[in-house]
């Protein structure tokens, strides 16, 4: 038994987050090279699942379930950088090129 | 329309919305042309179901489902981070020519660019770098 008010915020984060995550998905096939596509991924794929964690968080009206919902938010915003840096440094180190299209490599020595 | 139905119904949109992306991610894992491409899309499909373990519990109210969704983020975090180190030990292996098709040969000391190895083959061309 939720009100109107928390069911339409809990509708638009969820359709919120479901779109963010399609967003993320169409600049994984549309972005040109290795390191833009990690930008359309590592970002919107974290708001993607971070908003709806946060309307599962808000459907249970729980502190506890907030908590831990909140927790989930916090924690993937925390490794979803690390883990993109990560990758995008091995890729770069190792020697897989940009796209033609891009204009400068600041990490070219 | 009732707060339920409202909930209902955008818990089905939203796993429609997902199930394309979904597919879309699972296309670049198929195609990407190097490995680094298919571990970013595996990165991108493990934030995907978390999103649909996320919409299930929205549905079934069984809010268990949270602490599902934080151990598949921690396993894909690993993941990604131990596919990392691999790209860094493995190599550049002569993947993705395609991409660097503008550019001159700007790292000629780093990159080992042997052309006639197969992408689809890597056990093959692991050997040759033997870091």
């Amino acid at each position: 038994m939720i009100s109107l008010l928390a069911a339409i915020a809990i509708a638009v984060l969820t359709i919120g987050g479901a779109l963010f995550s399609l967003i993320a998905a169409i600049g994984l096939n549309r972005l040109p090279d290795l390191y833009t596509r990690m930008h359309a991924a590592s970002k919107a794929g974290t708001v993607g699942s971070g908003l709806l964690l946060l309307a599962v968080g808000l459907h249970a009206a729980d502190v506890a379930t907030f908590g831990r919902a909140l927790a989930g938010i916090i924690f993937f915003v925390l490794t979803a950088p690390i883990s993109a840096h990560l990758l995008a440094r091995a890729a770069h180190k190792v020697g897989y090129k940009l796209s033609s299209a891009s204009v400068r490599d600041d990490m070219m020595s | 329309m009732t707060p339920e139905l409202i909930v209902e119904y955008a818990s089905v949109a939203a796993i429609v919305i997902l199930v394309i992306a979904l597919l879309m991610t699972v296309y670049r894992v198929v195609v990407g042309p190097t490995l680094p491409d298919r571990v970013i899309a595996l990165d991108m499909l493990v934030g995907i179901v978390i999103g649909f373990i996320a919409v299930i519990a929205l549905r079934t109210g069984y809010t268990l489902y949270i602490d599902i969704a934080i151990a598949l983020g921690l396993v894909g975090f690993l993941a990604t981070v131990a596919f990392a180190r691999f790209i860094l030990a493995r190599g550049c292996v002569g993947e993705g020519e395609r991409v660097e098709a503008g550019r001159g040969p700007s790292k000629p000391a780093k990159t080992k660019t042997a052309k006639n190895v197969k992408a689809s083959k890597p056990a093959g061309s692991l050997g040759k770098e033997g870091k």
